[in-house]
């Protein structure tokens, strides 16, 4: 009987995994679909814990189990709850890494037994050693992978790389494979030195596999690496014949992979060249041009040009978020709609670090969702726009990527700021950003730079736009 | 050869739950707008958290003198609610600021 409610509790658990992906891809049912999977897990994990059974025993060890829910949950919910918004892409790497992880700490206590049983004189199954090596290699590299992809992001880990490291890396991963197919062959009994062996070249592969990757691509990466772990997940799934944990891992690893491939579409990079690693040398190639001079516009001239203009167009970037003057930027939108101009945001699809950054930026801000403008709208207004305002923007916003096929991001679809009728870009210096490369649009003749820290500057605009 | 068949039709339930997964994770996934592919790979990331599954069925089956699968099941378990937890609260907390405003 018991048994059988177990089996209702994992179809409830599949099911709702598969209605909860599906939702999540739909803005007004995403919030309730998280929630619906949410349940279905625990129904699934309170359904194992009290009705799973393996030769009529149930499982025991429950104050064990329980304490090391509490201390999960209470770790997981401060650690998600009190963490900024602009942090929130290297939490999602930093979780997705404990998934690896502990996909990996299953096979090594899994193989452990199995060793065991071996000595003892019982046969061992090809088939279950390879499900126990795929989980440990698979769930060890994420588990590496997504710390890695965790220190880039929050600015810990510097790039690296060093000549001929792809080279390196095959030859790891040939090893690892090699090693670990002549350990399910010979099924020779002194393999647990290898097994360790096969672990630590993991943990290696998994680092190499990132560390060259750079901060602007790391969206990517931890996407695919969600879903490895959702592979490593299902072969867990295959080990103890349960289908829940099956389920949710296939729907990952295939979810996650389109979603992958979706995100390197918006960038239009196809996957591999952003997995060979950051714009290597590329860079130089289109940066040997002639500067040009730039314009400066000062902040009371900015503050009248656009208190007198019809319409406005923020374009926020990463250096709005650094700044963390979404607040401050919303109030120059409320002060100048107060005096009759139009304001609207232009959001390119990868400004910030990830998809959705700047949303979700300015959503805390309040900003109304109706503002904001998806990229093809925008560049429909920009020629009737009057000036525009760049927060902190700069590759989005970079016409090379029509114009310069040399340029490493040629090709990567753009805001067509320069259609407007001026252009005022902020940021705090001439450097370049994540891509590395010079921006002609800063020299061009409609535009002009406001030097500064993009929230000291915003609150400069409100005190003088409010004088006007 | 012969072990590979029997494998296959031992475990074909199985192959075909796999099979219908994948495709039905590319159906699923079909047209996201951009704002949503955060919120949605902090969502699938949640998901794969049912891999905490198979930590409890270790730590649960651990016979008390065996201290390696009771320390690592335990850890095992703590990383995996971190996934569940940590994956979900994130994902809710990204999606509360997409409301519309009335």
């Amino acid at each position: 009987m018991e048994l059988n409610i177990l089996i209702i509790c994992y179809l409830i658990g599949s099911v709702t995994f598969i209605i909860g992906l599906k939702m999540l891809s739909h803005p007004e049912s995403a919030r309730k679909g998280n929630l619906i999977a949410a349940a279905g897990m625990a129904v699934s994990i309170f359904g194992t814990i009290f009705l799973y059974e393996e030769n009529s025993l149930k499982l025991g060890n429950y104050v064990w189990i329980f304490s090391a829910l509490i201390i999960g949950t209470i770790l997981g919910t401060i650690a998600a709850k009190r963490v900024k918004m602009t942090a929130m892409p290297e939490m999602v790497s930093l979780f997705n890494g404990m998934g690896g992880a502990c996909a990996a700490l299953i096979s090594i206590v899994e193989f452990d037994h199995l060793s065991h049983q071996v000595q003892m004189g019982a046969t061992a199954d090809r088939g279950i050693l390879l499900i126990i090596f795929a989980g440990l290699i698979i769930g060890t590299v994420s588990f590496a992978g997504s710390m890695v992809a965790w220190g880039k992001l929050n600015g810990k880990i510097k790039d690296f790389s060093f000549s001929g490291q792809h080279i390196v890396n095959l030859v790891i991963f040939g090893i690892i494979i090699a090693l670990s197919a002549y350990l399910i062959i010979s099924l020779d009994p002194a393999s647990s030195t290898l097994f360790y062996v096969i672990f630590a070249l993991s943990v290696v592969y998994g680092l190499f596999f990132v560390l060259p990757i750079g901060g602007a691509d790391m969206p990517v990466v931890i996407s695919l690496l969600n879903s490895f772990t959702g592979v490593a997940a299902a072969f867990g799934g295959f080990l103890y014949d349960n289908p829940v944990m099956l389920t949710g891992g296939i729907l990952v690893g295939s979810a996650g992979t389109i979603l992958t491939i979706l995100m390197c579409k918006a960038m239009n990079r196809p996957l591999s060249n952003v997995l060979i690693g950051s714009f290597g040398g590329s860079s130089s190639g289109s940066s040997g041009k002639e500067q040009g001079a730039y314009k400066e516009i000062s902040i009371s001239d900015s503050a009248v040009v656009m208190s007198y203009a019809k319409r406005v167009m923020i374009v926020p970037g990463y250096g709005l978020a650094v700044a963390q003057a979404q607040h401050v930027c919303h109030e120059l939108e409320k002060l100048l709609s107060d005096k009759g101009v139009e304001v609207n945001y232009a959001i390119h699809p990868v400004a910030g670090r990830m998809p959705g950054h700047m949303n979700v930026l300015l959503a805390e801000a309040d900003v109304d969702y109706a503002r904001l403008l998806e990229m093809e709208q925008a560049n429909e207004e920009f020629p009737m726009t009057d000036v525009v305002l760049i927060l902190g923007a700069n590759d989005v916003v970079n016409p090379a990527a029509k114009t310069d096929p040399g340029s490493p991001i040629y090709g990567m679809p753009v805001l067509d700021v320069e259609l407007a009728k001026l252009v005022i870009i902020n940021k705090r210096s001439m450097n370049p950003g994540y891509a590395g490369i010079d921006n002609e649009l800063f020299f061009q003749p409609k535009s002009s730079m406001l030097f500064g820290d993009a929230k000291t500057v915003l609150q400069q605009l409100v005190t003088e736009i409010k004088t006007l | 050869m012969e072990e590979t068949f029997n494998w296959l039709s031992q475990h074909q339930q199985m192959i075909y739950i796999v099979i219908l997964s994948v495709f039905l994770g590319i159906e699923v996934i079909g047209r996201v707008p951009s704002v949503l592919h955060t919120p949605l790979m902090s969502g699938a990331n949640a998901i794969h958290g049912v891999v905490i599954i198979g930590a409890i069925i270790v730590m649960g089956k651990a016979e008390s003198e065996n201290l390696l699968a009771l320390v690592l099941g335990f850890l095992a378990v703590i990383l995996g609610t971190l996934n569940v937890v940590g994956g979900f609260v994130v994902t809710d907390r990204m999606l509360e600021m997409f409301k519309k405003k009335k």
